[in-house]
């Protein structure tokens, strides 16, 4: 089951979450995905070689993406 | 609509740069090289701002062995102006005492392994190993203790949600640094490049732990 994860102040909030082959619940999660990147979020992908990687559209073949926010100098 | 298939072979856009570096397109990237740069250019400022102080002294006491103690303060003004350097890039480490630390790690918790979750615990820092060297990441900043840990470099960066607990900062700033490490450091704003023992002393007790795992990790490399 992978998962979309976003990083709030409420700690994390799992906002969706699909499995493969299951069409439904991959295009909600997908929507959900586009409506927090258009809030200001960015979403990163945990690859299955544990590296990360910025995605722009909902990744399929991953188990984790994560929302964060933007990070800037202080 | 596209198939699960087709979303397969979705571009990750590897080795893509941090999105926030745009935001500051102005600055040359942090590799390696431009770190050994700012290490250059920190000694010679350091080195412009104290030599003249230490030849003041001198001259003093060799035209009047009286202004001892005036040469005195010429030497102690030498000491203390690197060490406000010092103070300045050690400030990136220190705890945010406003930050809330309730409720658990939350998804910090996941992204660690046993022994970096442990210093967390410990510190409230998360030591990572990075290319440019090992990285101390605290919900205001990070230190980049460079292969061999002689050398330390000072970022201050931050999430832009004061809000946000202190977990969630470290983890979103992880996030940033394990997607572009130089992306990260550009981002980031230099505060102090310098001796690993002069930053030491000016960290904060409790993640003093944090930088020593970091120097004996880099040392390890």
């Amino acid at each position: 089951m992978a998962r979309l994860v976003r990083l709030d102040r409420s700690g994390n909030t799992e906002l969706a979450a699909w499995s493969d082959g299951d069409q439904a619940s991959y295009e909600q999660a997908a929507a959900i995905f586009r409506a927090q990147l258009e809030g200001g979020y960015m979403g990163v992908a945990r690859l299955p070689d544990d590296t990360y990687e910025q995605v722009r559209e909902l990744p399929a073949g991953v188990e984790l993406v994560m929302l964060r926010r933007p990070i800037a100098g202080g | 609509m596209r198939s699960l298939e087709g979303l397969e072979q979705l571009p990750f856009e590897p080795g893509a740069s941090l999105p926030e570096t745009a935001e500051v397109w102005w600055r040359t990237p942090v590799d390696a090289r431009r770190l050994a740069w700012m290490e250059l250019l920190s000694r010679g400022y350091t080195t412009a701002y104290v030599a003249p102080f230490f030849a003041l002294g001198a001259l003093l006491l060799v035209l009047e062995p009286l202004l001892f103690p005036v040469s005195l303060l010429c030497l102690v003004h030498a000491w203390v102006i690197p060490e406000l350097f010092a103070n300045r890039g050690a400030r990136v480490l220190a705890p945010d005492v406003a930050a809330d630390d309730r409720a658990g790690r939350g998804l910090l918790a996941d992204l660690l392994d046993r022994h970096p979750a442990a210093v967390e615990a410990r510190t409230g820092a998360v030591v990572e190993q990075g290319r440019l060297g090992v990285w101390v990441i605290a919900e205001k900043g990070a230190l980049l203790v460079r292969p061999g840990g002689r050398r330390v470099h000072a970022f201050c960066v931050g999430v832009k949600d004061p809000e946000l607990r202190r977990p969630d900062r470290v983890a979103h700033l992880l996030l940033a640094l394990r997607q572009d490490e130089v992306g990260f450091a550009t981002v980031a704003n230099h505060a102090f490049a310098g001796a690993r023992w002069r930053i030491r002393r000016r960290v904060a007790a409790a993640r003093r732990p944090a930088l020593d795992a970091a120097v004996l990790q880099s040392r390890n490399v």
